[in-house]
């Protein structure tokens, strides 16, 4: 056939290199309705759930069981499952009703009913919903700080960048799986650098992750799986039992700790059950509740390859994200996974998110080029912060972040690689050189900085994991090393947990490690004239974006 | 009412059906509604249970349910026949022995690796699942946990799974190794995840608890 060059071009766009599949829901390819999906319905006899969607007791699986013991309020049941799912999805838009009376409504329904309410919204109600539901007042946001070398300067220098640029909450992962021990440590200087009181975390295998909590070298923890089917949970050697218990020995050490959970990974694994992917969503959520944790990370996360190449699979994900706040959960909501080539489609997907803001927007937003990115790369990265400034600035919404200066920036870099080359010389773990600090002070990302030996550094972690360092170790290598201040900040992320109110719901700390939560700042939205408002000293920061034309200059 | 819905799916079935008898191929590429599978099971009764290794110097290599048989090659289209080449070339090059064996009791690539290991007569093991993911495990580690992983199959090239085989004979000599350098292409979930899903499914698909391991040998 001669070609039409009109089709050749659009063929070449990059939106055709993203992968796209019609639906199939014998599969779980479909988003928010599958004709598989159980109908809605609850039985209570003697103050115990005996029927739920469709199934008897007798016939439940463990997360049917969990669900029904845990997740739901059984005496509020009856009569919230009485009201028309429409009736509830018209109350979620409706400014006047406030976000409790809708928590109450909602703690009595089931997974199927929520499913039902879900599909009720479009896209703009789901947003309406979500400024609403939201937990927190003021919108948050979360970096990821990761490299391709995992170099520990270069972790330490992105994360005080990160923080300086406003993000809230910091996580890192490895390449390598033995270099969490000093991706943690190193994390965890460079956030104090850049802003104090900022959150750290090491997203590695989940015993690890719990180790490096329990001594103090992170200070939060989000990787606690869960999956809508029993057997994606068996695979995974896991149950909802194994996951209540994880999270309560986060819990035994004051730790900040959410679940993390998003559509698609049934079906990437093989085992949907024939469910939409909202349905076995609405599954995880409802467990992530039961299992007590305040929060949950979601949208989709690392399968979003899968929910976005089926019909309505963006929708899906706010979606999801909106039943997350429904139950009252903290919602770190995804946007921290490449997904589309093209950088319209990217963008539209995180306005859903942006535009009526959420505890986290990005969870995370890749604080380093895409390239370093050990998350498989996140929807947004360094090259976009610019980009991202102005879009606050455009529809004066606070996305979390804020323009910054060069100066700044090389001050804070080259602060937390100093830090992280005393801390290791004090330790007697694996030399960073003056040459190395100075390379990562400039460098944009591991293209530019120098190699390390990687050998060398596996065998230091793995003695410092033998040795018992823990956080406290890490304060007194700063203070006796001359990095006073530093050393009071990592002492006092310490003390949070002593005290432990940073486990309230969304919580944060601002730079005087005062919590900010949905318990002591909760979100009071009811429509316009109320709620938060992007203004005052905030507004003056979002403003001052480099690159405005100076009409003196003129 | 439901009787009349079952009468109706019944009815667009056979006619479904005749459609594709007609159009062949075309109809059933273009809808995959109704369908619960990708492909037929395969039987492994009867095959040789897999053994405990008792040789210190052997790295055993785990394959995925579906490897060599529904696929034949990884999701970049390299022929595992030619990857398991090169990952036994890299163990007997390091002086050590490679052994090869089927896991059907799982399809994650994980649970894989440490099953692998824990049949090796050195305790070091490697996953590898049909689509190309590979994971080089040690007997007493978590199972979530490694040696060293392969997470992003797309950028695996044949040069790298000689490595692999190379490395994991390192490991059983108690060298200090150094891993293989990271690679990552942050565009791969939007290329190439929904490929991965249709590869995995098929291999899940083949999981069989009935026979949880069978050696399965180096050419098929």
């Amino acid at each position: 056939m001669k070609r039409s060059k009109r089709i050749e071009k659009l063929d070449a766009r990059p939106v055709n290199k993203d992968g796209f599949i019609r639906e199939w829901p014998e599969m779980g390819f479909i988003a928010m309705k599958s004709p598989y999906d159980p109908k809605p319905s609850v039985k209570v006899e003697n103050g115990k759930i005996t029927e739920l969607d469709g199934k008897k007791r007798e016939d439940f699986d463990f997360m049917d069981q969990f669900i029904a013991d845990y997740a739901i309020r059984v005496d509020r049941a009856e009569a919230s499952m009485a009201v028309p799912s429409l009736d509830i999805a018209k109350m979620i838009v409706d400014i006047h009703v406030p976000r409790k009376q809708i928590l109450e409504v909602v703690s009595g329904i089931t997974p199927a009913k929520m499913c039902e309410v879900i599909n009720y919204l479009n896209v703009v109600e789901m947003m309406m919903g979500m400024q609403k539901m939201r937990a927190r007042k003021v919108p948050g946001n979360q970096a990821h700080i990761t490299n391709l070398k995992d170099d520990p300067v270069q972790i330490a220098a992105d994360a005080a960048e990160g923080a300086l640029r406003g993000f809230a909450e910091e996580e890192t992962t490895t390449g390598i799986a033995r270099y969490a021990p000093f991706n943690a440590i190193a994390l965890l200087i460079g956030s104090q650098v850049g802003r104090k009181g900022v959150l750290t975390q090491c997203a590695v295998e989940e015993a690890t992750e719990l180790e490096l909590g329990i001594r103090g070298l992170t200070t939060y923890a989000e990787t606690l799986s869960v999956y809508g089917t029993e057997k994606v949970f068996i695979d995974g050697d896991d149950t909802p039992y194994s996951k209540a218990f994880l999270n309560a020995a986060y819990a035994s050490r004051g730790l900040k700790v959410r679940f993390t959970s998003g559509s698609g990974s049934e079906v990437l694994m093989g085992s949907s059950e024939q469910k939409s992917m909202l349905y076995l969503e609405c599954r995880c959520l409802y467990v992530t509740k039961g299992a007590g944790s305040q929060g949950i990370q979601n949208g989709s996360v690392s399968c979003i390859g899968v929910t976005a190449s089926v019909p309505a699979g963006i929708r899906e994900v706010i979606g999801e994200n909106l039943v997350a706040a429904l139950l009252g959960l903290e919602c770190a909501s995804s946007n921290d996974q490449s997904f589309s080539n093209s950088d319209m489609r990217r963008t539209a997907r995180t306005m859903l998110q942006f535009m009526p803001g959420t505890d986290f927007i990005f969870s995370g937003y890749a604080a380093e080029p895409n390239y370093d990115n050990m998350f498989a790369g996140s929807n947004f990265d360094a090259e976009d912060f610019d980009d991202y400034n102005v879009l606050q600035r455009d529809m004066q919404v606070d996305g979390g972040l804020r323009p910054v200066t060069e100066e700044e920036v090389i001050r804070v870099r080259r602060e937390a690689g100093k830090a992280v080359q005393a801390v290791f010389k004090y330790l007697g773990l694996t030399e960073v050189t003056d040459e190395q600090v100075e390379a990562v002070t400039y460098a944009h990302g591991s293209k530019d900085t120098l190699k390390r030996d990687v050998a060398s550094d596996l065998m230091a972690a793995d003695d410092l994991m033998k040795r018992g360092i823990t956080g406290v170790d890490v304060v007194r290598a700063l203070a006796e090393s001359g990095f006073t201040d530093l050393a009071e900040s990592i002492l006092e992320m310490l003390k949070q947990r002593v005290v432990g109110d940073y486990m309230h719901t969304a919580a944060i700390l601002d730079e005087h490690f005062q919590v900010l939560s949905g318990v002591n700042t909760p979100n009071d939205y009811l429509g316009p004239g109320t709620g938060y408002r992007v203004d005052g000293k905030r507004w003056e920061e979002i403003k001052e974006i480099p690159h405005l034309i100076d009409p003196n200059n003129f | 009412m439901e009787m009349n819905e079952q009468l109706v799916q019944a009815i667009t079935k056979a006619v479904v059906r005749e459609l594709e008898k007609q159009e062949g191929q075309k109809a059933a590429g273009n809808s995959m509604q109704g369908k619960t599978r990708m492909m037929p099971k395969t039987s492994y009764q009867g095959f040789p249970p897999a053994k405990k290794g008792t040789d210190p110097k052997e790295v055993v290599i785990g394959v995925g349910p579906a490897f060599q048989k529904e696929i034949k090659a990884t999701i970049t289209g390299i022929p595992l026949d030619q990857v398991l080449k090169n990952i036994c070339a890299g163990i007997e090059e390091e002086g050590m022995t490679a052994r090869v064996v089927k896991v059907l009791k799982t399809s994650d690539v994980g649970f894989m690796g440490l099953e692998a290991a824990k049949l090796s007569g050195s305790g070091i093991g490697i996953g590898l699942q049909s689509k190309g993911t590979t994971v080089i495990h040690q007997k007493d580690l978590y199972p979530l946990s490694n040696l060293e992983l392969f997470p992003q199959a797309p950028l695996m090239d044949l040069a790298t799974y000689r490595k692999i085989g190379q490395n994991a004979a390192r490991y059983v000599k108690g060298e200090k190794v150094t891993p293989i350098e990271c690679t990552n292409d942050p565009m791969v979930r939007a290329k190439f995840q929904v490929k991965a899903a249709l590869m995995h499914i098929m291999e899940t698909e083949q999981v069989d608890p009935e026979n949880p391991i069978i050696e399965w040998g180096t050419d098929k």
